[in-house]
């Protein structure tokens, strides 16, 4: 398997390690200081020295964000639900939804720490608001993505609204709602680092301001690569389930 | 052949008669002075028409003289405007919650996560809350039996999507068929499938016509098909949709697909298209 998985992806492979050795020696050969851009070398050298530092932030990280992800999906599904049964519900709070997706993260944050203190509960909203529209939005055309000719079905089976809704509408929404997932797997994870840039004392973010102002330049690349890690496992994950809950194609999916 | 002009009279005395005789069933369908309106477009006028239990009726027209809007009267899907129209002797709602028809559209249908066979018991998970109004062998046709009906039977847990557009056709006539409808109602069901399926398709539901003697109402575009299905075609014109004529099939059945080389299909064949083009 292992030998399969390098015959199929040895290209990207070798592109990347070309990136790393161009860097390593560009940063040798003009003599580039330490805490302006560190060489590749250093930085993993920094992942491998400091890990119970980057593992002792990465796990607060870990928890707001999987915390994010989940308030945040779960809320926009049960909106998306009321949209789709409630057309009025939709009228009234659709353009509020709108409202508060077009808001920078970066200016809700400090209202949010005013309201919710410096605590975990604000990197959990902060993850939770930044997955919230992507989830809503497609969430919405999924559960509408059901045909005219699906509809006249029911009908004829005389179909109640609740079982329409858990034998057909809710499974045809699936595909659309795994692609907002995979979105908000990677976004939660910008909103809790965003989170914990605005105040607080661990965490991913915190580590990035603290390296920085230290000038501790391998450390502070280290936490990047660990947060970008932490992105790419939740997206893993995602996509895993997605792959083991939906084993069927799209009708129209031509 | 026998051409028939179908008066608003004559379909009166029929009524009258079964009205008088009392023992009669009533007819599989019936359409009195049935008209459709969407806004202010009429999509269907005055149409009288009786269906009579076992009949198979194909139903010919050019486009948008409303051949599906009937079908969708006869169902329940759109309301009449005026007029009168029953199945079975009941009322479009009653009839559509004792499931005593069936429909099939152009497009399969199919949930695409159901395999083969739990796509055919789907009417039997959805309704229930008016299972009581239908009769109890109902659910007891298994769906492994009318998968074997429509041919398919080994690929009763295979998903939609590994089926070709035949064959999902099929499973969606075996779903048709699951509550034993005394009526089906078809709308082009082969309209988007190759020649050579549809020929087998064809002859595949006179045979299951000719074993569930149910009653068949049949939309289609092509006058083979048309001609080689129905005990009667009928025809309707367009603008707004009234019935033009309804025209006897005099062929034997059981019939097969050489049948469309003989001179007298194409005899019929050559007057329905000229009928066709005048309306």
């Amino acid at each position: 398997m292992i030998t399969r998985f390098f015959k199929k992806n040895w290209l990207p492979m070798f592109t990347t390690m070309m990136i790393f050795v161009v860097w390593e020696l560009g940063i040798r050969i003009f003599g580039v200081p330490e805490y302006i851009a560190p060489a590749p070398s250093s930085v993993f050298a920094t992942l491998v020295e400091e890990r119970d530092v980057l593992v002792r932030n990465f796990l607060p990280t870990l928890y707001e964000s999987l915390a994010g992800f989940v308030l945040g999906n779960f809320i926009a599904i049960t909106l998306a639900i009321a949209f789709v049964h409630n057309k009025m519900f939709e009228k009234a709070f659709f353009p509020i939804a709108v409202f508060v997706n077009t808001i920078p993260i970066l200016a809700v944050a400090p209202v949010l720490v005013l309201i919710f203190g410096n605590g975990i509960a604000t990197k959990v909203i902060i993850a939770a608001l930044i997955c919230f529209f992507p989830t809503l939005v497609n969430m919405v055309r999924g559960l509408e993505s059901v045909s005219g000719q699906m509809i006249e079905l029911g009908r004829i089976l005389s179909a109640t609204k609740s079982e329409f809704f858990w034998k057909i509408r809710l499974q045809s929404s699936l595909p659309f709602l795994f692609s907002a997932l995979k979105i908000a797997s990677t976004t939660c994870v910008i909103g809790a680092i965003v989170g914990e840039w605005v105040g607080a004392d661990i965490g991913l973010g915190s580590l990035i301001i603290e390296a920085t102002f230290n000038f501790r330049s391998p450390l502070l690349y280290a936490t990047v690569i660990v947060s970008s890690g932490l992105a790419v496992i939740l997206f893993i994950t995602v996509s895993v389930a997605e792959r083991m809950i939906i084993k069927w194609k799209p009708e129209h999916s031509a | 052949m026998t051409v028939q002009k179908l008066g608003k009279n004559m379909t009166n005395v029929t009524n009258n008669m079964n009205k008088t005789a009392g023992v009669n069933t009533p007819p599989a369908v019936s359409l009195n002075n049935a008209h459709v309106r969407f806004g202010d477009m009429t999509a269907l006028e005055n149409i009288d028409l009786d269906v009579e239990d076992g009949a198979f009726l194909t139903i010919l027209g050019p486009s948008g003289c409303g051949k599906s809007t009937l079908l969708r009267l006869v169902s329940d899907l759109v309301p009449i405007a005026d007029g009168e129209v029953t199945v079975f002797g009941n009322q479009v709602d009653k009839a559509r919650l004792a499931r005593e028809f069936a429909f099939v559209f152009q497009d399969s249908t199919l949930l695409p996560w159901r395999t083969a066979i739990e796509n055919v018991r789907l009417p039997l998970e959805i309704g229930t809350k008016h299972a009581h109004k239908r009769p109890k062998a109902v659910s007891e046709k298994s769906a492994e039996e009318l998968l074997a009906l429509v041919g398919l039977e080994g690929r009763e847990d295979a998903l939609p999507h590994e089926l070709s557009g035949g064959m999902k056709q099929r499973v969606a006539i075996a779903r048709a068929l699951i509550c034993k409808p005394r009526l089906l109602l078809m709308d082009e069901p082969f309209g988007a499938l190759d020649e050579i399926t549809r020929d087998r398709l064809n002859e595949q539901i006179l045979k299951i016509w000719k074993e569930t003697k149910t009653t068949i109402l049949f939309v289609t575009h092509s006058i083979p098909e048309a001609i080689f299905l129905g005990q009667k075609v009928l025809m309707l014109e367009a603008n707004p949709g009234r019935v033009r004529e309804v025209v006897d099939i005099d062929l034997p059945y059981p019939r097969e697909l050489p049948i469309r080389e003989t001179p007298e299909f194409n005899k019929i064949s050559r007057y329905l298209r000229e009928v066709l083009e005048t309306c």
